[in-house]
């Protein structure tokens, strides 16, 4: 980070639509998705619930989160009908 | 071109102000010694004398949130509030200054509860002096007119972009009847240009404010804001100036009377000022060379202009009409000291607190503190000395 005070914007106003995308909130999880696709029965409900907005439809057509961002919240787990989601901790680096 | 004089009480030569101003929205909250600036304002919109818009909210704290949002969006915003009320939109007071937006708002001081008082001290103007707003004192209807306009010409230049807040003593100015010379409404025209954020929420141009910061970035935002809070002064300066080519009235950071060749100076803010000055000229004639120095820019604190006016006086003695618990020196008289510290041959400077609660100090009471406060046994004592305080 090199941004000097004299660079803030007015009143920290962001001119930059969508930046929030570009911060990893994946760095803040300590669980994460794990998927059994044979129980995915491709409701979208996972997509629905999640609070990150971070679950999208892969060429196969299901519903995965996207690790970039996903935070481990574990909403998507509860929520499955087929609990096709299970929590597993991140792996110690 | 003569300009009449008319008498108007404090608070409806505000109005009259910010009606002149054509404000845009007044979301705003009644409470003693306010409510009469609301109410005429709430009167002038609804007669249509004022095309504005008049929000009714239901709390302080919701009022200026809700002038947060109408000057986001490029609307001239006005509010008025004292006491509690300035205490219950505290928080909102800091997020005001830090995004930047040129709200003017008139603060009837009042004392803060407890226990409850509706009468006036500078109380409420203690608890906000960090919150990040330009803050100026007026001591009678004129300078609060003159003030409201000038307010909003300052706050939103656009190398500013600060709320401003405009202090009247409460009930001492709010309700007392005074005269003053109105300027014309072509007048007020041609000083104050259109309000124009150069970031103003817009869905053509769209832009987040009220953004959060990780503390790798807090500290630059806060350096952000402090300097554009200093360099305000130039601005300040510039429309006074502007003004005074305009009305013949000249306002400066630091006002005097008869403090030029002084060897003590009474050292205060707000309309006990004028009750100083009959002290100052009674002592006057009794050849002791006095005189009064006050703060007409409280911020940002106005320390060269200080300096410059204490001269070469040998004594100041500050009038605090605040009470800080627990310590052993006012605030102002703090603020006063330590901007005078590196000075050499810097002057004695003692505190007297007084003017609680809507309590009185009479011209005699001056010239008391300024008998008590020459003496060097009242000089090495660092105490709270509440003047008239019954034992």
């Amino acid at each position: 980070m090199t941004l000097s005070w004299k660079d803030i914007e007015i009143g920290c106003i962001v001119t930059e639509p969508g930046s929030a995308s570009e911060y990893r909130t994946g760095d803040w999880r300590a669980d994460r998705p794990e998927y059994d696709f044979s129980r995915c029965i491709k409701c979208g409900i996972c997509y629905i619930y999640c609070p990150e907005g971070c679950i999208y439809q892969n060429d196969d057509g299901y519903f995965v989160a996207d690790m970039y961002y996903c935070k481990g919240c574990g909403i998507c787990a509860v929520e499955c009908w087929t609990k096709a989601i299970s929590m597993v901790q991140e792996e110690e680096v | 071109m003569t300009a009449k004089m008319i008498g108007l009480e404090g608070s409806l030569a505000v109005a009259e102000a910010a009606k002149m101003a054509d404000v845009d929205v007044v979301a705003a909250y009644p409470i003693t010694p306010q409510t009469h600036i609301v109410e005429r304002l709430a009167d002038m919109v609804a007669s249509g004398e004022l095309n504005a818009n008049y929000i009714p909210v239901e709390s302080e704290h919701s009022a200026l949130s809700a002038c947060l949002g109408s000057s986001a969006t490029g609307a001239r915003t006005f509010t008025a509030t004292a006491g509690q009320g300035l205490e219950l939109m505290h928080e909102v007071l800091y997020v005001a200054s830090a995004m930047r937006l040129p709200i003017v708002m008139s603060v009837a001081n009042r004392a803060l509860s407890g226990p409850l008082s509706v009468w006036g001290d500078h109380s409420d103007v203690m608890a906000v002096r960090d919150v990040g707003w330009i803050q100026i004192f007026v001591e009678n209807a004129q300078q609060a007119f003159d003030n409201i306009i000038c307010a909003f010409k300052i706050a939103e230049n656009k190398d500013v972009l600060i709320p401003v807040m405009v202090h009247l003593d409460g009930f001492h100015l709010s309700h007392v009847v005074e005269p003053l010379y109105l300027l014309d409404q072509e007048q007020v025209d041609s000083f104050l240009p259109d309000y124009d954020h150069p970031l103003a929420l817009n869905p053509e141009k769209p832009v987040s404010m009220g953004a959060f910061a990780m503390p790798v970035v807090f500290t630059e935002t806060k350096k952000a804001q402090d300097v554009a809070l200093k360099e305000s002064k130039k601005v300040i300066l510039e429309i006074w100036s502007e003004f005074e080519k305009l009305s013949g009235r000249k306002y400066r950071p630091v006002e005097t009377y008869k403090s030029e060749d002084a060897d003590t100076l009474i050292l205060m803010m707000g309309s006990f000022s004028e009750t100083a000055m009959l002290a100052i000229d009674e002592l006057r004639e009794e050849g002791r060379k006095v005189g009064l120095v006050r703060f007409r820019l409280w911020r940002p604190f106005p320390k060269e202009e200080l300096i410059r006016e204490i001269g070469n006086a040998k004594t100041v003695i500050i009038l605090d009409r605040s009470l800080s618990y627990g310590t052993y020196v006012g605030s102002v008289c703090s603020e006063v000291r330590a901007a005078l510290y590196a000075r050499e041959n810097r002057p004695d400077v003692v505190g007297f607190t007084g003017g609680l609660g809507g309590r009185d100090i009479a011209v005699a009471q001056f010239k008391d503190m300024v008998d008590k406060g020459e003496q060097a046994e009242k000089k090495s004592k660092d105490e709270i000395d509440i003047i008239g305080v019954r034992e």
